[in-house]
């Protein structure tokens, strides 16, 4: 089944509160699944800076990891730990050394995403325990994506969780299933792209970001998505300024919209919005089958 | 008038409360407060009495009715008033995919939209949607009348067996076996029925019929894969 949320702000005001209107709409859609949860925030732009969020499953794994990254790439990079995940902030243009020094430093942590807004928490369990285990409602933002899984393709685990990001600032969660992830899979080796586990979702987050490589927007890449991806989705996804949403042209998976002045919001089911300011009056609709809905900051 | 809130008392409370009414039931008028998109609201209902949701509702609403009339003041989510056996179901906003599914009586008015897969295998239900309906409804039909005064979307009537589908504008395309059919003076006579039943104003006249060419009736080895 699965359950996705999703919240993109236009109004700053509400910027501080994004952790915890996400967190309340997750919570909403625990029953949809019960495996894991994640949430995706993005978060203020500091110029210059980027980051790296990073799993280890001992969080003492982090115990003077920012010192021994500084000294690695020659830099200031400072580590913020929060249970099992940890945002490493360093110079924006040094992710690619980063990335392979902390391969070289603790080849056991793995990467949640890469970007210079994005973070991703996500771990085994109920929506509300993860939030709590990473501080969600404190978090602010201007949009952020959520998913609490049922598991239907590959193992129950830290990395079998959503969001899945494959690019930087990139995420997406899913609900339902690809029936071509195999070979999608192979012929994005072939063209070089690689994933880290065996889910289906992993394979779209990667075709995604392939085809914004190529050149595409990400409404473009969304577009072929849908002649190329077989199966049973909705797709919510995340860029650096952007939220998009696309069903698959049989559209069983359910998802509802709402809109006013202030955000642009999705859940799977009408409840995950309730509680959402001005909700009474917002514009909801069920975005079509096969078609492509897209948000720019 | 009996107020029912809802998020204060329970949805439990609230279905054990409507389906214990009877059929000499003195409390006819029923207001749940409160649903907030909540599931299977109103479901199993089997007396003559009138219960109006204040608000949004999540998957289910009124299935398996019998004899009461449900008002949903809001949009409805998946599967409103399936497998309806009398009674009458009126959504004031919007109804979510497969509404009225495998009906077999009664009366489905949806004010707004309907998604996809309206009245899917519908077995007698009349639907009545004053909008649009989306891909596939009318998916294998059997019996009963869905009428649209909006638009439909692709394949309506894909496999019907009986029912007739009244549309008033675009039809995005037809299904397998669902062919345009003559409107003769009782089907606009059924029409007309229904739309007054459901407070619509349409003129039958401005409808189009459709229904099923019988060819899917027996097996033809030109229709296996």
């Amino acid at each position: 089944m699965c359950g996705i949320v999703g919240l993109f702000l236009k109004d700053k005001a509400l910027e501080p509160r994004l952790g915890e209107m996400l967190t309340d709409m997750l919570i909403t859609m625990t029953d949809r699944g019960p495996d894991s949860a994640g949430i995706a925030v993005y978060s203020e732009d500091r110029e210059g800076r980027a980051k790296l969020t990073v799993q280890a499953d001992d969080p003492g794994r982090f115990d003077g990891l920012g010192d021994e990254m500084a000294q690695a790439l020659g830099c200031d990079v400072t580590v913020r730990v929060k249970d099992t995940h940890a945002v490493v902030d360093l110079p924006e243009g040094r992710m690619a050394e980063a990335r392979l020094a902390l391969k070289e430093l603790r080849p056991e942590a793995r990467v949640m995403s890469a970007g210079e807004v994005i973070e991703i928490y996500k771990e085994v369990g109920l929506p509300g325990d993860v939030a709590k285990r990473f501080d969600i409602p404190n978090l602010a933002g201007s949009h952020g994506i959520g998913h609490t899984r049922m598991a239907t393709e590959s193992a129950v685990t830290t990395m079998g969780a959503h969001p899945f990001s494959t690019g930087a600032d990139q995420c997406l969660v899913h609900n339902g299933s690809l029936s071509n992830h195999n070979s999608l899979r192979r012929e994005l080796a072939r063209e070089g792209v690689s994933v880290e586990t065996r889910n289906d979702s992993e394979v779209a987050a990667a075709y995604l970001t392939w085809k914004m490589q190529q050149g595409h927007s990400l409404g473009d890449a969304l577009e072929a998505g849908l002649d190329d991806l077989d199966g049973f989705f909705t797709f919510v996804v995340g860029t650096k300024d952007g939220f998009g949403v696309v069903r698959d042209p049989i559209a069983c998976k359910p998802a509802v919209m709402a809109e006013t002045d202030q955000y642009v919001a999705f859940g799977s089911e009408y409840r995950a919005l309730v509680n959402l300011p001005g909700i009474e009056d917002a514009r909801v609709w069920e975005p079509e089958p096969a078609t492509v809905y897209f948000w720019k900051h | 008038m009996q107020t029912f809130d809802l998020e204060a008392n329970g949805l439990r409370a609230l279905n054990e409360a409507l389906q214990a009414q009877s059929q000499h039931t003195n409390e006819i008028a029923w207001e749940v407060v409160n649903p907030r998109g909540s599931h299977a609201i109103a479901v199993g209902l089997d007396a003559p009495i009138e219960v109006t949701v204040k608000g949004s509702t999540g998957y289910y609403c009124a299935g398996m009715n019998k004899q009461a009339t449900i008002t949903v003041d809001g949009s409805a989510g998946p599967g409103v008033a399936e497998n309806m056996m009398s009674g009458a179901v009126i959504v004031e906003g919007d109804a979510s995919q497969y509404a009225g599914a495998t009906g077999h009586g009664g009366l489905l008015v949806i004010k707004g939209n309907a998604s996809s897969r309206c009245g899917i295998s519908m077995k007698g239900i009349d639907i009545v949607v004053q909008g649009n309906v989306g891909h596939m409804s009318a998916f294998m039909a059997q019996k009963g009348n869905l009428v649209v005064c909006g638009d439909a979307g692709d394949a309506l009537g894909d496999s019907i067996y009986e029912a007739r589908l009244f549309v008033r504008g675009e039809v995005k395309s037809l299904g397998a076996d669902c062919i345009e059919k003559e409107m003769r003076p009782e089907h606009l006579e059924i029409l007309r029925g229904l739309l007054e039943r459901s407070e619509i104003d349409a003129k039958p006249e401005e409808f189009r019929r459709y229904g099923s060419a019988r060819k899917l009736y027996n097996f033809n080895i030109d229709n296996a894969y």
